[in-house]
């Protein structure tokens, strides 16, 4: 263990966001699950008991009948803010006074920092460019990414849920955003920011940063593996491959869409849900087409990050123009 | 004030006695004046006991106009008369101010916008995007501008704190399912601002001019050269007819290296221009939210079987 080398990593003041990040989203990924199941136990306790159902005031928060539904914002709501503006100048105050903003040499054209990073919410994108071409890691995919957050309101066919927390009710579009935000974007900006080292190579936390360190390249290309020589049928090949992902996934996608039973070697590996079910017969096809093109488009990353570091691939399809 | 003329109405001018000056009786003229002091004495004590109320005051009324006290009116007027607090409603759901429900995420967002701006045009005092001497302005402020290292470091911080919070805010909207009807567009303009942040904090990085923020934007900046169509090393650019002296990367630095024209260009997207879309982005955000009938919850938890057919198109 290098501690020494650790502490550098950690201790950088650009990286304390990523140090804090790592505290902050398991926090409120929990601070918010923690509502969403204990509304999910209200919402049991309802639908078991209609009677019930049709008195309750149907939130979780403290209650009493005789208590006015409103507030006035003055002084109920504008304290609050107050009080919040204050905290955050006190934290901010504190960091600044304690933690110097970087300052390196100035720039120099000649000297290239290694490794060079970009800054740390970028370095997801950054980590693409491990797995995929500058075209599609730094333009295609920033674009799909902003394009698709854009169309969530417009894709979820699912009315429940709309201002309350439950995991329950919507446990396919949790699950779709924790991968994506957590699993996908905040941990390779962690793995940027805190393993990638000199070269871009990989250092596990509290290995030495070698400058020195040599990585002999020993990734293939799909059409190679297969030996597959000329350009044309490069360009077949890979296209095909492609193509049988995109059948593939959106076959298993829509089994999860529509809720039904997925088995593998007499083993259930997804339960039926009757409610996705439910909610895929509301969906229209534009909104059905959108959905499934967007997540195969996401699942491709982790797709290809397997692929590389499983099977040493590095690229699917090859042409002249660009490469996949 | 609250009442210039004296409490019995007499105007300051009435009780000297100007008409009496040519009569040579001096001890009566004393008097009178020893009376008039008093009167005098009298009144400002009065006005002076008067400000002990300054709310009762004319000035305090033109300014604020509403009475500070606990009836519902003057509550609902203090918020509604005045423009800081006026996307504020007057009255808000009880328990739309539970911490627990918003985090405060999206409200401290904004103040910490309000502060970046603050601290960014203090800085911008000290500061000249120009290659010759960005980074000694630099060394200037941590070294020599009073409490200015103090600036550099608030407005830093304050731009990761912005990405981290923004990022947390969008977390939590998505998880309460606030995005759904009838606020679909309004997610989508937060999607704007959360790219206009980034791309606040991504210009801003190149401004000291040092290794850090130069090969930071380098990289960055190499994308845009990937760019497919655009970019002289993307697929079907050089096709395209593009060269590192036309495209798009071109376009973002004013040249085909990151140098002088990029200090300037990132300059100024980052001072003028992309605050005053985002800031344009941010007055339609908050609108939207007060006119989508205020925060989305927490509302009262929907039951399965309450679904609706949805209309058909």
């Amino acid at each position: 263990m290098d501690f020494h080398q650790l502490w550098t990593i950690v201790s950088t003041p650009d990286n304390i966001p990523i140090v804090l990040l790592l505290f902050v989203v398991p926090f409120y990924t929990w601070y918010g699950l923690r509502q969403a199941f204990a509304n999910d136990r209200l919402i049991a306790q309802l639908e078991a008991d209609p009677a019930l159902a049709k008195t309750h005031h149907r939130k979780t928060q403290p209650y009493k009948s005789g208590w006015a539904k409103e507030v006035h914002v003055w002084p109920y709501l504008l304290r609050i803010e107050f009080l919040a503006a204050i905290i955050v100048t006190v934290i901010l105050l504190v960091w600044s006074i304690t933690l110097n903003a970087p300052l390196e040499e100035p720039a120099n054209p000649t000297l290239t920092m290694n490794p060079a990073k970009a800054p740390w919410y970028f370095l997801g994108l950054q980590e693409m460019l491990v797995y995929f071409d500058p075209w599609i890691a730094g333009v295609v995919m920033p674009s799909l990414i902003i394009v698709g957050l854009m169309v969530i309101p417009y894709i979820d066919a699912n009315p429940l849920g709309s201002g309350y927390y439950t995991f329950k009710q919507r446990k396919f579009a949790i699950w779709t955003f924790i991968f994506g935000f957590i699993i996908l974007w905040v941990s390779m900006i962690v793995i940027g920011t805190l393993i990638r080292g000199p070269g871009w190579m990989w250092f596990w936390p509290g290995t030495t940063w070698d400058h020195n360190r040599l990585i002999f390249e020993v990734n293939r290309d799909l059409p190679d593996i297969f030996g597959i020589k000329g350009r044309v049928s490069k360009i077949l090949f890979g296209a095909v491959v492609v193509g049988i992902y995109f059948v593939l996934a959106w076959m298993g996608l829509h089994k999860v869409i529509t809720g039904q039973e997925v088995r593998a070697g007499g083993r259930t590996l997804l339960k039926a849900r009757p409610f996705n079910k439910k909610i895929y017969s509301r969906m229209s096809l534009l909104q059905y087409a959108v959905m499934q093109v967007f997540l195969i488009l996401m699942l491709a990353l982790p797709v290809k990050m397997l692929l590389r570091h499983l099977f040493r691939i590095k690229y699917v399809w090859v042409t002249p123009w660009f490469n996949v | 004030m609250a009442d210039i003329e004296g409490k019995n109405g007499s105007p300051a001018s009435t009780g000297t006695p100007a008409g009496g000056a040519g009569n040579g009786n001096g001890k009566g003229k004393l008097t009178a004046l020893i009376e008039d002091s008093k009167a005098v004495r009298d009144r400002a004590l009065e006005e002076l006991q008067a400000l002990k109320q300054p709310e009762k005051t004319d000035l305090w009324k033109s300014v604020l106009r509403v009475k500070h006290d606990e009836t519902p009116r003057s509550r609902a007027l203090g918020v509604l008369s005045n423009v800081f607090l006026h996307l504020h409603p007057a009255k808000i759901n009880r328990d739309a101010v539970a911490y627990n429900y918003t985090w405060g995420m999206g409200g401290m967002t904004f103040y910490v916008y309000i502060t970046l701006v603050f601290t960014g045009a203090l800085l911008m005092f000290y500061y000249h995007p120009s290659k010759v001497v960005a980074f000694r302005d630099i060394l200037y402020l941590e070294h020599d501008v009073p409490f200015g290292k103090l600036l550099r470091n608030m407005h830093r911080w304050g731009a990761h704190l912005m990405v981290i919070m923004v990022e947390v805010h969008m977390f939590r909207v998505y998880l309460t399912g606030s995005y759904k009807k009838p606020r679909e567009f309004n997610w989508v303009v937060g999607v704007l601002l959360l790219v206009l942040t980034l791309l606040l904090s991504f210009t801003g990085y190149l401004l000291p001019d040092d290794q850090l923020g130069f090969w930071a934007v380098t990289v960055g900046t190499n994308m845009a050269r990937a760019t497919p169509l655009l970019g002289h090393d993307g697929p079907f650019g050089p096709q395209l007819g593009m060269t590192p002296f036309n495209d798009v990367r071109f376009g973002l630095l004013g040249g085909s290296i990151v140098d002088a024209n990029a200090l300037l260009r990132a300059y100024i997207w980052h001072c003028v221009a992309i605050p005053i879309i985002a800031s344009a982005f941010m007055v339609v955000h908050f609108w939207r939210v007060r006119k989508d009938g205020g925060i989305s919850g927490p509302s009262p938890v929907m039951l399965e079987s309450e679904i609706k057919e949805p209309r058909k198109i």
